[in-house]
């Protein structure tokens, strides 16, 4: 009753996904929700959990392979499928030391049966389970240990032989693994030209960033509102809730802008929308996207009902998608469904930008810095905090006037901060 | 605490039961007036009389249909069977009546039945009268099944038997009964269900029951002379099986070997090892051995019924196995 990891749909227009690499390895034991392996869709790196228990019998694509949704990528074996019961081993004549033990029947190709059975044990390694655990928590690499057991097996006492062995300086430094110091640059190098070009593909996340945006700016007819906003009262308010709050919980700008926009989005549903066919649907759900800036390229990670959450709330939120996104772990549900997105380059000292609609989404807020600037306040020319924002619609679905009411009335809002609370 | 055979804390208890409550009374093959194969029910059939003390004949199928349907019309029999290996004829009985009424009666019915039966081999009574098939009981669903390995244990949980309303197999042994042990005086009842540490130890967890307690804690005394102590968890009751003590000694220990007198295929021993692979898999330091009788009738024959029954020395050998 082998089971077969097909490639996951990570999202509704997904159609075939890269193995980037893989977490668990052949021969090892798979828990159900473990993490077999990372696949690069269109829009991200993602995690495969595996649906079943047992061992991975067999590895069916290669990191660097693409394959087709659903097409299979990994057997998994129940482990009395392909281990023969030590004890039974026991009482019968003695086989040779793993051979028979590890013989797998499940069904595979013959080319692939010699690299499948050399991968039998995890990580190459005989150990129980405990010593398994402990070496996992204590960051032990078990190749490195001798085993005492039967048939070499490393065991809890071979641990702890081990690390009082490798706490006394009579044991031979690891010399081999240790990094070179970089060669002293030479005259020559100098004298050289500069480097030569590069070609570097393009990441599968660049690429398809590539093409949803010539999709956006060839078919969406885009147009930009610009407004300042007052920003004195917001930040004020903000230094006063980060006092309150532990380091890690801190609230940015732009978390409340998120919460601002998501409440002036009620009033605009028209704003909260996507153009299909010859139908505009206005959502009923007010699903924040936030861009976040990540190593290949950049991501939108979703806030879901931004306006029906407390601040604090769409902070924490935010922090933990972004962390995921710019580790490379994020999830599809992290990056789906978004119904009107943020984008905010404040943190680099920027006056005021423009955004691409983040098809099929109808607007886009483009948010610059918070600057200190002169501004004139009763006839007089007084320091001030001041903000850009510069939202981006789709033509077909609105206009002007209704894209200038909807900056207003996130004035409203960002100006007078505490409705922000309520 | 008194030193007193298992044969005595039984007949305490079921003395101590039948005076206590009038409904319980007792039925099975030469249980009245020749006072039990074993003797335990002697003196009965003349204190309680011929109502409460009833001989029967041999039927096994009878006597337990008998106490089913007694039961089931509110008295608490304890039938007795004369050797479990006679509980086959009455199967129907146990597994299709006593195990399922009151699941198929929604709960209308309670089945307050105590079978009192002997199991285990080592008295040369042949192939057919010496078997040990406990874990087969202990597969149904809606049966208890006990089977102590101390006098202590017997009379406590003989008396928790009685008093459940549930169908209980209460599994004695054939060579246990001139064993002495401390036990209280008087009333008390043992939990049914609840595993006990009878020795402790650190160095390895010996999981078992009934007559092989005795073997293991005999193992135990000669591995202590080389250091090693072994924890010994006493099982008490197959179902409803209590792990909590066995999982805990062997996170403790890493190591673990099961001693049953039955045999090994599909065995108590199996069940064990596989609730601790579930339950513990990443504490094993070592596979989990099982000791077990050999997969052969067993033998009327001295030396080989001794070479088929499990010994101290496959005890202790299987320990070192895990060491």
């Amino acid at each position: 009753m082998a089971e077969t990891v097909t490639m996951p749909k990570l999202g509704f227009d997904m159609a075939e996904g890269v193995l980037v690499r893989w977490v668990i390895q052949t021969g090892e034991p798979v828990q159900k929700g473990a993490v077999l392996a990372e696949i690069e869709t269109d829009k991200a790196t993602v995690e495969v959990e595996s649906n079943f228990e047992g061992i991975l019998a067999q590895q069916l694509v290669k990191p660097g392979d693409v394959a087709p949704v659903n097409a299979p990528i990994a057997i998994i074996a129940a482990p009395g499928e392909k281990f023969e019961p030590t004890a039974a081993g026991k009482t019968a004549s003695p086989a040779p030391a793993g051979i028979a033990e590890g013989a797998i029947s499940i069904p595979a190709a013959p080319a692939q049966a010699a690299e499948a059975s050399e991968g039998r044990l995890p990580g190459n390694v005989r150990a129980s389970p405990l010593a398994r655990r402990m070496a996992a928590e204590m960051h032990i690499n078990l190749e490195q240990v001798q085993g005492s057991g039967p048939a070499g097996r490393i065991l809890q006492r071979d641990l702890k032989t081990y690390l009082s062995g490798a706490r006394t300086p009579s044991r031979p430094a690891p010399a081999a693994t240790k990094p070179l110091a970089p060669p002293m640059p030479t005259a020559t190098t100098f004298a050289t030209a500069s480097p030569a070009d590069q070609t570097i593909p393009l990441a599968r996340l660049r690429a398809a960033i590539g093409r949803r945006m010539v999709e956006s700016k060839q078919q969406a007819p885009h147009f930009y509102v610009t407004h300042e906003y007052d920003l004195e009262a917001l930040l004020a308010l903000r230094v006063k809730i980060n006092s309150l709050l532990p380091e890690d919980e801190k609230i940015s700008v732009n978390d409340f802008i998120v919460k601002a926009a998501a409440l002036t989005l009620r009033q605009f549903p028209n704003l909260n929308a996507a153009l299909h066919g010859e139908q505009v649907i206005q959502f009923g759900a007010i699903h924040v996207g936030v861009a976040v800036a990540v190593e290949s390229g950049l991501l939108t990670v979703v806030c879901h009902e931004a306006d029906r959450k407390p601040v604090r709330q769409i902070a924490a939120e935010l922090r933990t998608l972004a962390t995921r996104a710019r580790q490379g772990k994020v999830r599809p549900e992290d990056i789906e469904g978004s119904t009107f997105s943020v984008s905010n380059l404040g943190m680099y000292e920027v006056e005021h930008f423009i955004a691409i609609l983040n098809p099929p989404e109808a607007a886009i807020l483009a948010v610059g810095s918070a600057r200190q600037i002169p501004v004139v306040k009763d006839g007089q020319i007084v320091p001030g905090w001041r903000m850009k924002a510069t939202l981006s619609v789709d033509h077909r679905v609105s206009d002007g006037a209704e894209a200038a009411r909807f900056l207003q009335s996130l004035a409203s809002n960002l100006e007078e901060p505490v409705r922000l609370l309520l | 605490m008194a030193r007193i055979t298992m044969r005595e804390a039984i007949s305490q208890a079921l003395w101590e039961e039948m005076e206590r409550d009038p409904n319980v009374f007792i039925l099975g093959e030469e249980v009245g007036v020749w006072g039990g194969t074993y003797a335990v029910t002697k003196g009965f059939y003349d204190h309680f009389g011929g109502e409460r003390v009833r001989d029967t004949p041999i039927a096994e199928a009878a006597i337990i249909g008998t106490a089913v349907g007694a039961a089931a019309t509110g008295l608490r029999p304890v039938a007795e069977l004369m050797t479990i290996n006679f509980a086959f004829s009455a199967m129907d009985h146990i597994v299709n009546q006593a195990a399922k009424m009151h699941y198929m009666f929604a709960g209308q019915i309670t089945l307050p039945l105590v079978i009192r039966t002997v199991g285990g081999g080592g008295r040369q009574l042949g192939a057919t009268h010496s078997q040990t098939p406990d874990a087969i009981f202990a597969h149904f669903p809606g049966l208890k099944v006990v089977a102590p390995g101390t006098p202590e244990d017997a009379k406590g949980l003989l008396k928790a038997a009685i008093r459940s309303d549930d169908p209980v197999m209460f599994i004695e042994h054939a060579t246990l009964y001139q064993v002495r042990g401390e036990a209280p005086g008087g009333d008390y009842t043992i939990p049914i269900g609840v595993s006990k540490i009878q020795r402790p130890g650190r160095d390895v967890t010996l999981v078992t029951y009934s007559k092989m307690l005795e073997i293991s804690t005999k193992a135990a005394d000669q591995l202590a002379t080389e250091g090693i102590e072994a924890e010994i968890v006493d099982l008490r009751s197959l179902r409803p099986l209590d792990m909590a003590p066995v999982v805990a000694s062997f996170k403790k220990t890493n190591r673990c070997v099961i001693v049953e007198e039955g045999w090994r295929s599909y065995g108590v021993g199996a069940e064990v090892a596989a609730r601790l692979y579930e339950e513990a898999f990443d504490y094993a330091d070592a596979p989990i051995q099982r000791v077990a009788q050999k997969e052969v009738p067993l033998p009327y024959n001295r030396t080989l019924e001794q070479l088929a029954l499990p010994q101290v020395e496959d005890v202790v050998k299987a320990v070192k196995e895990v060491l």
